[in-house]
């Protein structure tokens, strides 16, 4: 049974950060970084996951991979003989790079494509291959806020060959997430959303409902929006956050939802999508309003990642009793014990959402969350 | 030191009972029936009425004795379970010896002939029994009633919400108050009961010592508080110190306590329901009170509830007028029948044996051998450089304990469903990983109740040890493992997906066709 696998690293990711640069996107960091005494360590923690892959597999394997330091000289180094694809020439590795390579390998055909990088290349693989084929992390990057990352690289070398090995191949789709590395720099954290990775689980790394219908993503996202349509039967406003949460949602609605953005709903029926915050402030002038958002997965941000248009303004007059917090268990319990965070760019407000609440986690199901 | 076993399961390649046989071949033949019976009655079949009456016959595989009892035979061979190996694996279970004289007693033909319809007259000594032992458990419990009739743990705590919702409709707060608080480490039926009772329900996640922290409780609790529905010790082994605070809170409120007690093994004799505020609770027979579970036997929750609560209990209860005992069904509050009949009272007879060989000072010893077990074994397993123990605890874990392989994980890729088909190669049973949700990575939970020899734990400690090295030096053994299993290797994948599950051999037939006998062969 053979398995063709890709491998795209970034050999510049991660450089910043031991030089406190936070992050090499543009040339120009990646100089700086390079002038600091930076030293590339992606290829070595890609060739972790590869050389596992490798010896796990045998003669099985066959890797795809672009020339020189994006991922042929990992191979090399661990006596592999990969498919050479994609760029031909490479001299400051950038994102069209990134993205031509992945292009070309899942166009070649693979049943799981690897890449060594941070949340920058996790971007650029998600402009290029969309949320599709199976695509797995090996965290190297500086930013990690992203959830399409297994938690180092031997994890990422177990679950691939879990995942190739398995007679059910599942994903599931997970957040990429980035900031702004000028404003980072200039100390200012402003994540976005950028849009989802499909990426690959293991059965026995799931968790599943407490009770209910299924163990798997799907099952507890029905149960989600069937107890959340249920209450949006009254005249309020309804206000559903970005993701596959609540995306589920409006799908149990049959309305249209922005993956990315922030749409409104009133008696079961979409009457603004993708929302800025101006839009919200008219829309809730004198009316009754829900707030619904999901803590982005891995991470546990409520507000101030990737839904900046739910803005301090919007969550006061919303108020704090009228948000509802959907998340799946299997969500949660990602967050190993951790609570859920708000960083909606009013201190006073974080404080005042801190506490204990409620997140619904299937039909009729909910349970009690720290947030700090 | 502990020598590990040279071990290797039976291996019958037996098919499925439903593809032996051949047409033709009987086990049986009745006689024909004798003509002064036939000139009595006419054809016997014609006395089985016409709606019950099979029109075709069902499909029975056509087999001689001889082949029927080989086949069973060769199963069990196959098996493995407590009454051939240790059983401290199957954590949560409380696997613990069941005496075989108590097998003697339900087999009997006093017990075993008797019927559900009889006349109290005519069962006075179960009757008896049933009202004795119920007595026993208001004394081990500190409360007031109990019922036998649910047939297992689920359905005892299905009736403890059943109860809680009658309670509150009969004082006008039915419809208010719709809402059942448990804990993530409880055992998910505390969730899935009230669920299924109407109830929304609300779990508390663990805080940095395992169990709920009180301002989590506090949260949770308001004017639509119906009850609190949770396990103590937790699926950890921890016990929860603030339960007290718990049932106070939730009474504040105005909501009932309902204790599952499940994992009672480790508290007999020393702690009570009543004492810690609870107002219903259940154990099951068939762990801490030794009745035989799995394929043994029909289990039985037994369900308490304070006096208040009493005349809620699933009806009949058995009475007692000073002459005679008797069930009373005229008990016009009672939620109904949660089982057919008055469930397994075999169950009950069994419990009851167990209870009087043991005596109360007897109870207490089998809750602090196992308590003692446990923590011997949790000092072997602390040793062993791959296993984590999650969450600080002040004191001792009661009677299991929540191991995690996630350093050995990390360090090896060996994961926990890899160690758990390596440990049978050497003779031990597969163990419990962990209910839903898993909290605790890599999880397995061991449960080495009062019945495990010092020699027993040895060798589990020493399995385990030996399975860490082993994936540090040869990682492929314990990953194609088993080696020495009746089985070599099934695709677990397939366990959580709905629909490729066959629960029956119809099921199997008409979800696969032929394709399932191709499937097997392959197998094989």
């Amino acid at each position: 049974m053979s398995k063709r696998v890709g491998l795209i690293v970034n050999p510049i990711a991660g450089m910043g950060g031991r030089v406190g640069l936070k992050g090499t996107d543009g040339v120009d960091a990646v100089e700086r970084a390079r002038a600091l005494g930076a030293v590339p360590a992606s290829s070595d923690r890609a060739s972790v996951t590869v050389g596992l892959l490798a010896g796990r597999s045998g003669d099985e394997l066959t890797i795809l991979t672009p020339p020189g330091a994006m991922g042929e000289q990992v191979c090399r180094s661990l006596g592999l003989d990969p498919v050479v694809i994609g760029p031909q020439t490479i001299d400051v590795t950038g994102a069209e790079d990134t993205r031509i390579a992945a292009r070309a390998i899942i166009d070649a055909g693979v049943d799981l494509l690897l890449f060594a990088g941070g949340d920058g290349t996790a971007r650029d693989l998600y402009e290029a291959v969309g949320t599709g084929p199976p695509v797995l992390g090996i965290p190297t990057g500086v930013k990690m806020h992203s959830s399409v990352y297994a938690t180092n690289p031997r994890a990422a070398g177990d679950l691939a060959v879990r995942f190739l090995s398995s007679d059910y191949q599942l994903c599931r789709e997970s957040e990429v997430m980035d900031i702004d590395e000028k404003a980072f720099r200039e100390g200012r954290v402003s994540a976005r959303l950028y849009g989802y990775l499909n990426v690959p689980y293991h059965r026995s790394l799931v968790q599943g409902l407490k009770t209910g219908s299924g163990f798997g993503g799907a099952g507890e996202l029905t149960g989600i929006a069937a107890d959340i349509t249920e209450r949006m039967t009254g005249g309020a406003l309804w206000i559903l956050g970005p993701g596959t949460t609540t995306r589920a949602i409006a799908e149990r609605l049959g309305e249209k939802k922005t993956l990315l953005g922030v749409d409104l709903y009133s008696r079961g029926e979409a009457v603004s999508l993708d929302a800025s915050e101006q839009d919200l402030l008219r829309h809730l002038d004198g009316q009754p309003a829900r707030i619904v958002v999901t803590p982005i997965g891995g991470q546990g941000y409520l507000f101030g990642r990737g839904n900046q248009q739910l803005s301090p303004r919007v969550i006061r007059r919303v108020g704090k009793e009228n948000i509802v917090v959907v998340a799946t268990t299997w969500k949660l319990t990602g967050l190993d014990g951790e609570p859920l965070l708000v960083d909606s760019g009013d201190a006073d407000l974080d404080r005042e959402l801190a506490g204990y609440l409620r997140v619904v986690t299937g039909y009729h199901q909910e349970s009690v969350q720290r947030v700090s | 030191m502990t020598r590990l076993r040279n071990f290797h399961a039976a291996q019958w390649d037996e098919p499925l009972i439903l593809d032996k046989g051949s047409p033709g071949e009987r086990g049986y033949m009745p006689p024909a029936v004798e003509p002064a019976i036939s000139e009595a009655i006419g054809n016997p079949l014609s006395l089985i009425p016409d709606e019950m009456r099979r029109e075709v016959p069902p499909r029975l595989p056509e087999m001689a004795q001889p082949s029927v009892l080989r086949h069973y035979l060769r199963l069990s061979q196959m098996t493995m379970g407590c009454h051939i190996t240790p059983d401290a694996s199957l954590g949560t279970c409380t696997m613990k010896y069941s005496p075989q004289g108590n097998e003697h007693l339900v087999r009997m033909p006093e017990m075993s002939d008797l019927h559900p319809l009889q006349d109290d007259e005519t069962t006075q000594g179960i009757l008896e029994i049933i009202y004795k032992f119920e007595e026993m458990l208001c004394e081990i419990s500190g409360m007031d009633a109990f019922t036998f009739q649910p047939a297992g743990g689920s359905p005892a705590i299905f009736a403890n919400a059943c109860i809680i919702r009658a309670y509150h409709r009969d004082r006008g707060e039915g419809d208010q108050r719709d809402e059942i608080i448990s804990t993530a480490f409880s055992h998910p039926i505390d969730c899935a009961a009230p669920a299924v009772a109407g109830y929304r329900v609300i779990t508390l996640m663990p805080g940095p010592n395992g169990f709920p922290e009180l301002d989590a409780l506090k949260a949770a609790v308001s004017e639509r508080t119906a009850g609190l529905m949770m396990t103590n010790p937790e699926d950890t082994g921890i016990f929860n110190p603030q339960v007290e605070e718990f049932t106070r809170i939730v009474h504040e409120a105005g909501g009932l306590c309902a204790y599952d007690q499940a994992n009672a093994n480790g508290i007999l004799g020393v702690t009570r329901a009543c004492d810690n505020g609870f107002d219903l609770c259940q154990f099951n027979l068939h762990k801490t009170f030794s009745v035989p579970h799995g394929s043994t036997g029909g289990s039985c929750g037994a369900g308490g509830c304070t006096d208040e609560l009493a005349k809620y209990l699933p009806s009949p209860m058995v009475a007692f007028d000073g002459e005679r005992y008797f069930w009373d069904y005229a008990r016009p509050h009672s939620i109904g029948k949660i089982r057919s009949f008055h469930g397994n009272v075999q169950a009950v007879l069994r419990s009851y044996a167990w209870v009087l060989a043991h005596g109360a000072e007897g109870l207490r010893a089998v809750a602090e051998t196992a308590v003692l077990n446990n923590n011997y074994l949790q000092s072997l397993l602390a040793q062993i450089p791959g296993v984590d123990i999650k969450y600080e605890t002040q004191g001792h874990r009661l009677q299991e304990v929540r191991y995690s392989w996630q350093p050995l994980l990390e360090e090896t890729g060996i994961g926990t469903e890899d160690v758990k088909r390596r440990m049978v190669d050497f003779g031990l049973q597969g163990y419990f990983t962990s209910h839903h949700p898993v909290l605790v990575p890599e999880p397995f939970t061991l449960e080495p109740s009062e019945t495990w020899s010092k020699a027993d734990l040895d060798e589990y400690g020493a399995v385990f040890n030996h399975i860490d090295g082993e994936a540090r030096s040869d990682p492929e053994t314990v990953r194609n493992a088993p080696h020495s299993a009746s089985v070599r290797r099934i695709h677990e994948d397939a366990v959580d997906e709905p629909d490729q599950w066959a629960m029956t051999w119809r099921g199997w037939k008409r979800k696969y066709g032929e394709k399932a006998t191709n499937v097997r062969t392959a197998a094989n």
